[in-house]
């Protein structure tokens, strides 16, 4: 479904990013997307999502290229994307953007549903402002609940366990774990053993480059014992247990 | 009334006779509909235009609706409302506003409204105003507050100006006895070429009495707003005034507050941020597939709501 072709991007003051980027994501299944922090792993969504342009390379979507398109033609194409620090709105109830976020209307039981997978109770938060009042992890699983709304082909959650306590924790297990049983394609992006654990593809990028990229049991395997692998980029371990 | 206000009062007022207890309807200057109910009574004045309304103590749950509409040009209308509120009474009050005015003459409205709150009460005040009509004649709307709030009273105003509206000068003056509170929620819209100006003053002389003033405001095009506000803290008292703005194209905003501390015991906040809508903000909406048009459309429809 997703497929990309020798992506690069630097950044502005020339430091290479990504570096000739290949990769192709089947239309169903959880893929996480791993590594050492500033490794890329952020770029690559953003560019996924059209946010960002890639320097070279193209990305093709069920075939069609999209490289050139915006985020918003890409949004309408099926891509929807989780930011890793949401955006606060003065005056934008979390019922408003839910409502903008979904495609049909949202009644009450439809909003209590949406954000109950998120582990907010509806009648707590509907019609908060989505703005300073709410916490960092208030608002980040509020952030979850606006792509599982939209219901797209394709969702991009980037890093979604920061800010999350270990009381909700589960229940984001059991979002993903539902959306990925729902038939479309999760790309999550996270340093947690638990989301990589239910991930049926594990992609590791380190120095803008992919590292590994293998069966979500495997690769987990190697990230949590690398001794056991002898192929295991050196430093791995120190990366995730730092 | 004619079609005219008929269009008005369905955006400033979703009054209907039969949802109000006591209302007053004005239509080009004149009284067209007048209606007292059995604790609030409504009394044209004699000396100059405009009405004492009487809200009998103990009053609760009662709804006053005092909208006015100014329907072509030409017309320049003075309204001098007095609202006397008893003691423990609770109720709300409806005074929507529109002027229509299409080519040529200027339209306005000026609504002078005075209130003196009885102890131990709540009102709640909404005010929408709007300027319609095509063409580039004038519309004005100039409303000046005054509110005498008693001990333990409350006085909570929601104004909003929904735009079209080319000139607006809004006076919003109260004094605040003891454990009294003023609150205010205002969202103004300009386009085109609008100038609107709203000031406040406001007087906390009772110890624990409060103020809070939000004002939201969305300059576009190349229109501008000017906010000042006054809060003088005379007593053992807090006050905040927020002033939030949203400017697009080539709008303008101005603010400036001012905080006198009288007592040792005032405390004292102003907030106010100015800015284009942040681009981050515009990106997430897009994300859900909305052009940046729309998302802006929806972010500045959000912050005037």
């Amino acid at each position: 479904m997703l497929e990309l072709q020798n992506i690069s991007w630097s950044t502005p003051d020339g430091r290479r990013v990504l570096d000739d980027v290949s990769l192709a994501i089947g239309d169903s299944g959880l893929v996480a997307i791993t590594g050492p922090n500033g490794g890329g792993k952020t770029t690559l969504a953003k560019i996924i999502a059209g946010i960002d342009r890639p320097e070279s390379g193209r990305i093709l979507l069920d075939g069609c290229d999209i490289t050139d398109l915006d985020v918003t033609e890409r949004a309408r194409r099926g891509i929807s994307y989780a930011f890793q620090q949401p955006v606060r709105f003065k005056g934008l109830t979390v019922r408003d953007l839910l409502g903008i976020a979904s495609p049909e209307p949202l009644d009450e039981a439809g909003l209590c549903m949406l954000l109950s997978k998120v582990g907010l109770c509806a009648k707590d938060y509907v019609d908060r402002d989505v703005d300073a009042s709410l916490s960092g992890g208030e608002i980040k699983r509020i952030e979850i609940a606006t792509v599982l709304a939209r219901r797209t082909k394709l969702s991009i959650f980037d890093e979604p366990e920061a800010g999350i306590d270990l009381w909700s924790f589960a229940g984001l297990i059991d979002a993903f774990s539902e959306l990925k049983a729902s038939g479309g394609t999760e790309i999550i992006i996270s340093h947690q053993e638990r989301i990589l654990s239910i991930a049926d593809r594990i992609i590791v990028i380190e120095n803008g480059r992919v590292k590994e990229d293998g069966n979500g049991h495997d690769v987990l395997g190697h990230i949590l014992h690398p001794q056991r692998c002898p192929s295991c980029p050196a430093g791995l371990k120190e990366a995730f247990h730092e | 009334m004619n079609e005219r206000t008929e269009e008005i009062l369905k955006i400033v007022s979703d009054w209907k006779a039969s949802s109000c207890d006591a209302y007053s309807i004005r239509e080009d200057g004149k009284g067209i509909a007048i209606r007292s109910s059995q604790h609030i009574r409504i009394v044209p004045k004699k000396d100059r235009p405009g009405l004492d309304i009487f809200v009998d103590d103990g009053t609760k749950g009662e709804r006053l609706a005092i909208p006015a509409c100014v329907t072509h040009g030409g017309i320049d209308d003075l309204v001098y409302n007095d609202f006397h509120i008893g003691k423990d009474c609770s109720i709300d009050i409806e005074a929507g506003c529109g002027v229509h005015a299409e080519h040529g003459e200027a339209a306005r409205h000026n609504g002078i409204h005075h209130f003196i709150i009885g102890d131990g009460s709540y009102v709640r005040y909404i005010e929408k105003h709007i300027g319609l009509g095509k063409g580039i004649a004038k519309r004005s709307i100039d409303p000046v507050t005054s509110a005498e709030i008693g001990n333990g009273s409350t006085l909570e105003i929601d104004s909003v100006q929904l735009g079209g509206v080319s000139q607006a000068k809004r006076t919003t003056r109260a004094t605040v006895a003891s454990s009294g509170s003023f609150v205010v929620h205002e969202r103004i819209l300009t386009n085109g070429d609008d100038r609107a100006i709203t000031e406040f003053s406001v007087d906390l002389n009772g110890d624990g009495s409060s103020v809070d003033i939000v004002s939201r405001s969305v300059a576009r095009d190349e229109s501008h707003q000017a906010y000042h506000s006054v809060i003088k803290g005379n007593a053992r008292c807090s006050g905040h005034s927020e002033c939030d703005a949203i400017i697009t194209e080539h709008g303008t905003v101005s603010a400036t507050p001012q905080l006198d501390a009288n007592d040792i015991d005032a405390s004292l906040i102003h907030e106010a941020a100015i800015g284009k809508i942040a681009g981050e903000q515009l990106l997430k909406l897009r994300t859900f597939g909305l052009t940046e048009e729309e998302a802006e459309e929806k972010i500045i429809m959000g912050f005037l709501k």
